[in-house]
């Protein structure tokens, strides 16, 4: 099963916001199994969207090389239920941040009618938590560009966001080793 | 300016709102990493949720000296030295750091911290 919790990224202001949107279907496995004969979609998967969305949007300050992990779901109120056929509209917003976290608010709808309410605290972790990344560039980068965020992402003064040298590069590698 | 009390309620609904804890566990005497369970992440919040509350900036290395903590010239065999202890107290003159001074290990630091500690941080702030 991929992991990813959103389809695609329609606004990404770089350290400030991003919107994305998670449509919902029957084909997809969580539903058949949270509720049988009442297909919807887990709000649990609705926080890892927003923490997706929110965890991207941290990490993209340092080309993505920061390693960014959910640390705590401080607020989590859900309002409604979405089920095949809908389509979730998450708004992540950074509310603070320093060298070794953030916090992120997430506004999230469904059909523009509120759906959730979040808050989430996310830890940047440093070396003493080892050097590894968490992606090979080159796959993050065929992530990103499928989740269309080089697409619509811009700093605050509007400027494009170019896919960072490294990714590009790790790619290049990668297709000469294929 | 608001008053003591006033600081103490605001204080107490960030941790009761950051921690998950009870109103009544958040006493004055209460340590913030022993009592009430916070733990290195939950000070993130903390920070935030203090920040937002009075309307002031909290840079980091006023409430956690990590850099004092971590420099040779001021740690010797795990614990901070008298140099140390003067520097600390004149970064966080808010701090009762009289019981950490008996034996002052690096290692027990983190668990100093009390609710208290952090009403006369903000307090010194307004």
């Amino acid at each position: 099963m991929r992991w990813f919790w959103i389809d695609r990224f329609e606004k990404f202001v770089s350290g400030k916001e991003a919107v994305t949107f998670k449509n919902v279907t029957l084909a997809e496995e969580p539903l058949d199994d949270y509720l049988p004969g009442y297909p919807h979609y887990p709000h649990s998967l609705v926080i890892e969207g927003m923490a997706q969305t929110g965890g991207l949007l941290i990490s993209q300050q340092h080309d993505f090389l920061s390693r960014v992990v959910l640390a705590k779901v401080s607020k989590a109120e859900f309002h409604a239920i979405a089920e095949p056929g809908d389509r979730i509209r998450m708004h992540a917003e950074i509310l603070s941040q320093q060298a070794d976290g953030a916090i992120v608010s997430g506004q999230v709808t469904v059909n523009d009618q509120p759906f959730a309410d979040l808050e989430l605290t996310f830890a940047i972790l440093d070396e003493s938590f080892g050097d590894r990344p968490f992606f090979i560039p080159a796959d993050l980068c065929r992530i990103l560009r499928s989740l269309r965020l080089f697409e619509v992402g811009v700093f605050p003064d509007g400027t494009p966001i170019s896919i960072p040298q490294h990714m590009l590069e790790d790619e290049e590698r990668s297709i000469v080793s294929d | 300016m608001p008053s003591s009390e006033e600081i103490f309620e605001k204080v107490k609904a960030a941790l009761v709102d950051a921690l998950g804890v009870d109103d009544d566990e958040v006493t004055p005497e209460a340590t913030m990493v022993g009592d009430l369970g916070a733990e290195s992440i939950d000070f993130l919040d903390i920070v935030f949720k203090l920040e937002k509350a009075f309307g002031i900036t909290i840079p980091r290395e006023e409430l956690f000296p990590d850099d004092i903590l971590t420099n040779a010239a001021y740690v010797k065999d795990g614990k901070v030295t008298d140099e140390g202890l003067s520097e600390l107290k004149s970064r966080l003159p808010w701090a009762d750091l009289s019981k950490f001074e008996q034996n002052p290990r690096v290692q027990d630091f983190g668990n100093l911290l009390t609710v208290n500690d952090l009403c006369r941080y903000v307090e010194s702030k307004q």
